[in-house]
């Protein structure tokens, strides 16, 4: 059974992804199914993540958080994801946006009022870029920034944002150059925003195919007063600071989507033990052996590229490339496992009675947000030239 | 106060134990350890009394095993616990429930002791000796399987609640005591993860049995009253019998005449 364990790593990091394991276990899978069906965001199962120390994994020490390496992260995040993706994307979202915006950009008051409570996991946060109109076309955003005496004023929409309606704190991307003097993507900027500022509307959650225990909605920001110091780091500078968490962020989806399809094998290797046809197990048809076979071979090697992709992060290496490549990889393994779960499971796993259905309309998703799995390769193509 | 966890690290009940060919013992290889589950109630008891009573209690856990132990030590540190003596010797591996148990006995007693936690039984053997021994050894009294626990104002005394058939039985005791903790008692708590990172920097400390002033001789296999003979598997489950091709009230009379004469359990 190939579940996720590392050589090498150390009694602190082995505990960590047990304790990652057990609580998984015990706090989400069972309860996943009945989440999806209904919608539920469970803040409450959330907020004991955070109290354990799930939302500032590698956050440093100094800002409360602790300080783990990224592989450990990593293992944590798969083992969540595995019991319910909906869980994971709260938490990778929020360990590797947020906080690597803040750990990164953030001024000494901005760590101090948001970093610390975001690592104690007293603060869920979240991160708005996509637009209606902008999508894998990031630059192009249209949200505008005002800057007045007192501070900003925000105006415009956000698209599909991660618990826009569910976080404490958003961090978004909008426009501070002006119109007839257009910058492109160095037009934009990053801003700290609490969901409870007037002028912030989080819209009704979208109807999704998959991750439906998570909060995705979009964001109205009509004449959206912030504090001049809701701006984190220089002027211009969103746009850099959003590919940088986004390059710890694919990590996640990566670990997100090892998680997906690790799930969906032991389902299946259970399964076709169990199963009978023609008079022997489903395992016992060299069919279904190799089917097997390649959905094994395919995860591990799906973890194998998000660690070396995590290793070279900690070493302080730009990781663009590998981070695209991890992304890109383990998402698409999640689907095409998951695929392959449904048809070992055969009609069983069109039905909602069975896991693998959740499974793979969970995957699909792993190849379209944080980058597209065309963008992906966009970026792994530009880094070869 | 002094309150010491007695913890036992035991296979995970997800383990599927194997049984040596030669019925010498079961394979060790692929066996997850993990803390025997009473004992993470006594652990959470532990914790909880140290809460409640604050000032400067302490909760130590005392293990006996080998070097793998000290992974679960680690775990009850991270839930909490303060420090630990685990209790490693070779000696030991084979040692019957009183040898484990004047090892404890003795470790606690260097160590000092107000309250004493223990979990029921393991859940390995299933023995349920040790904790008892523990109590006589240390010359205290002991009430095992204990659902509730309260302590009063001034800590002198503890009423605990065990369930009976039918009914509740309160008990008041005089502290120092061992309690052997049943499920129900309470909720463990998670290791957290700020838990964990500080578990590493607590002291455990390691001791063998000279360094507790005992003779392997007698505390240790050599000395054991009971020798396992062999470990036998459990039998294989067989095969179902289905009754077919009979009429209900035939294939009734049949079922009830297989599981009275056959199955024997009616």
């Amino acid at each position: 059974m190939p579940t996720a364990t590392e050589a090498g790593l150390s009694d602190t990091q082995r505990q960590v992804v047990e304790l990652a394991r057990e609580f998984a276990r015990e706090r989400i899978e069972p309860f996943a199914a009945e989440w999806d069906r209904t919608s539920h965001f469970p803040r409450d199962v959330i907020d004991e993540m955070g109290k354990l120390g799930f939302f500032g994994m590698t956050t440093p020490e100094e800002y409360d958080g602790m300080g783990l390496d990224t592989v450990t992260y990593l293992l944590a995040l798969e083992e969540v994801a595995a019991a319910d993706a909906a869980i994971a994307v709260s938490m990778g979202i929020h360990n590797a946006i947020p906080t690597t915006m803040l750990v990164k950009h953030g001024t000494t008051e901005q760590r101090e009022r948001w970093l610390k409570p975001m690592a104690r996991g007293e603060l869920l946060a979240g991160f708005a870029l996509s637009e209606a109109e902008a999508g894998s076309d990031a630059a192009s955003l249209a949200a505008q920034a005002t800057k007045e005496k007192q501070g900003w004023v925000l105006n415009g929409a956000k698209a599909w944002a991660t618990n826009a309606g569910t976080a404490d704190l958003m961090m978004i991307m909008a426009r501070t150059d002006q119109t007839g003097a257009r910058r492109g993507a160095k037009g934009i900027s990053t801003f700290i925003v609490p969901t409870d500022s007037p002028g912030y509307t989080a819209c009704k959650p979208e109807d999704k195919m998959g991750l439906r225990a998570s909060n995705t909605a979009a964001i109205e920001l009509s004449d959206c007063r912030l504090p001049a110091d809701a701006l984190l780091g220089d002027g211009g500078m969103g746009f850099v600071y959003a590919m940088e968490g986004l390059d710890a962020g694919r990590l996640g989806i990566g670990a997100q989507g090892v998680g997906i399809a690790r799930r969906a094998l032991e389902h299946c290797i259970r399964y076709t033990a169990e199963r009978r046809q023609f008079e022997k197990p489903l395992h016992d048809f060299q069919a279904v052996q190799f089917k097997l076979a390649d959905m094994a071979t395919r995860i591990e090697a799906a973890r194998a590229l998000a660690h070396r992709a995590a290793v070279r992060k900690d070493a302080g290496e730009n990781v663009g490339m590998h981070a695209s490549m991890a992304k890109l990889f383990a998402s698409e393994t999640a689907m095409w496992v998951t695929t392959q779960a449904i048809q070992l499971f055969g009609g069983y796993g069109y039905m909602r009675d069975f896991p693998v259905e959740k499974l793979f309309r969970d995957a699909k998703v792993t190849e379209i947000y944080e980058g597209t799995s065309e963008i992906q390769r966009l970026v792994i193509a530009r880094a070869l030239r | 106060m002094k309150i010491i966890v007695i913890l036992k690290q035991v296979p995970d009940s997800e383990t599927k134990i194997k049984v040596k060919g030669d019925g010498s013992g079961i394979e060790t290889d692929g066996i997850k350890y993990v803390i025997s589950p009473y004992d993470e109630y006594a652990v959470e008891e532990a914790l909880k009394l140290k809460e409640k009573a604050g000032g400067d209690s302490t909760v130590t856990v005392v293990s006996a095993g080998p070097d793998r132990t000290v992974e679960s030590i680690r775990t009850a540190l991270a839930m909490g616990a303060d420090a630990a003596v685990h209790v490693n010797d070779p000696a030991l591996e084979g040692a019957d429930s009183l040898g484990v148990a004047r090892a404890l006995a003795k470790a606690i007693q260097d160590n000092g002791f107000d309250i004493i936690f223990a979990g029921k039984q393991g859940i390995d053997q299933d023995n349920s000796q040790v904790p008892s021994a523990v109590a006589e050894l240390l010359d205290i009294p002991q009430v095992n399987i204990i659902a509730k626990f309260e302590i009063t104002e001034d800590k002198s005394k503890a009423t605990v609640s065990r369930r009976i058939e039918g009914g509740e039985e309160t008990i008041e005791t005089s502290l120092p005591a061992l309690f052997g903790c049943e499920k129900g008692l309470n909720e463990p708590r998670y290791a957290s993860l700020p838990g964990i990172m500080k578990a590493k920097k607590k002291p455990v400390k390691t001791v063998d049995l000279a360094g507790l002033g005992l003779d392997a001789g007698e505390v240790g296999a050599a000395g054991s009253h009971v020798k396992i003979l062999k470990w036998i598997p459990l039998p294989e489950r067989q095969a179902g019998k289905i009754l077919q091709g009979m009429e209900t009230a035939e294939a009734s009379k049949e079922l009830v005449r297989l599981l009275r004469e056959e199955a024997k359990v009616i």
